[in-house]
């Protein structure tokens, strides 16, 4: 019970938030906003038992992101213009929200041992994973070990980005001579 | 907020902590949450402090920009590297196994390797990208970096970076 008292404060909060940021018009405060809300979002995952990603989220979304969002807002105006709502907009954004929440009921219960993703590999890796890498957090082994192919490619998007963003903002720019 | 007592007191006290942290989440993600990824970044956060505090200007010469593109690289080449060494040792690329004479073992120091790398260039993606952003304004040697002192002090605030940013489209005049 007591769970679900938390769960349903956080999800309104979430929710709250995102009603909170449709409505601002300046963007520092949609920026902070936004802060809070990966705050609250890792609060959620750490109750769902998912730390590292809480984790992640803390320091990824409430952390870096905001800090780097306030880095780019000196660079554009501190308002968002203000334009009256478009109902072609309006609908395509209704229509692909409802047919997202239908996918959803098609989608397994959470915490269900009858859902597809734990009766692939993932028994093999709580069983194993002790004797075969010796690692307590099996998050740590899966991500560096079994899916080590996957946490490459990720590192390699990440330093692709980094080099594509530092091309557009500063250019290649030779020593002057 | 270069001439805040309290903000640059308590940041002093904050930042080395702040990195201590990181190495621990670094080191301890064998054991507990983290790993490479949010070690980087919390370390990444150590260095934007210190810049946000003291100044863009001073921050750069702590993390030079030449330095810190080679981190970005030298990150993910730890990681290749590391599967590459697995091939050299008669082994599939990134198993971790043959790295050492016992399998656990060589996971171990697989795992260590990888995060490694995956914490370097994570840290020096964070630190770069928020240098390319406040530094713009004097248009930001991030590629070329010849080590001279920068002649104007450009403070991570958004109104002043905005005001000596000549040619910015968006900003108001």
């Amino acid at each position: 019970m007591s769970e679900f008292i938390v769960n349903a404060c956080l999800m309104g909060l979430l929710a709250f938030i995102g009603i909170m940021v449709i409505q601002q018009h300046r963007l520092f405060a949609v920026i902070i906003l936004s802060g809070a809300y990966s705050l609250s979002a890792a609060a959620w995952f750490v109750i769902a038992d998912a730390v590292d990603v809480a984790f992640t989220e803390a320091a990824v979304g409430a952390g870096v992101s905001t800090v780097l969002a306030l880095a780019t807002l000196s660079h554009v105006p501190r308002e968002e213009k203000i334009r009256s709502v478009q109902p072609m907009a309006l609908t395509i954004s209704l229509g692909a929200g409802l047919l997202l929440l239908l996918a959803v009921l098609d989608m397994p219960h959470y915490g269900s041992d009858a859902a597809p993703v734990h009766n692939h590999v993932a028994p093999h890796y709580i069983e194993q994973s002790g004797s075969e890498i010796g690692v307590p957090n099996i998050v740590t082994s899966v991500l560096a070990s079994y899916r080590g192919f996957d946490t490459l490619g990720e590192t390699a998007v990440i330093f692709t980005a980094a080099i594509a963003v530092f091309l557009i903002l500063t250019g290649w720019t030779r020593k002057k001579n | 907020m270069h001439d805040d007592p309290v903000i640059r007191v308590v940041s002093k006290v904050l930042i080395p902590s702040i990195m201590l942290y990181a190495l621990y989440v670094q080191f301890h993600g064998d054991y507990g949450p983290g790993g490479g990824f949010q070690a980087g970044v919390i370390f990444a956060v150590g260095f934007i402090l210190n810049a946000i505090v003291f100044g863009v200007n001073r921050g750069r010469h702590v993390w030079p920009a030449k330095l810190n593109l080679q981190c970005i690289a030298l990150g993910l080449l730890i990681y290749g590297g590391t599967g590459v060494a697995s091939l050299f040792l008669d082994g599939n690329y990134l198993d971790y196994n043959v790295l050492s004479s016992d399998p656990v073992a060589g996971q171990h120091l697989g795992i260590l390797l990888v995060e490694l790398g995956v914490g370097l260039t994570v840290a020096s993606v964070m630190v770069g990208l928020f240098f390319a952003f406040a530094m713009r304004a004097e248009h930001a040697r991030l590629l070329t970096f010849d080590g001279e002192e920068a002649s104007s002090e450009v403070t991570a605030k958004p109104r002043a970076s905005r005001a000596r940013k000549p040619a910015s489209k968006g900003a108001k005049s």
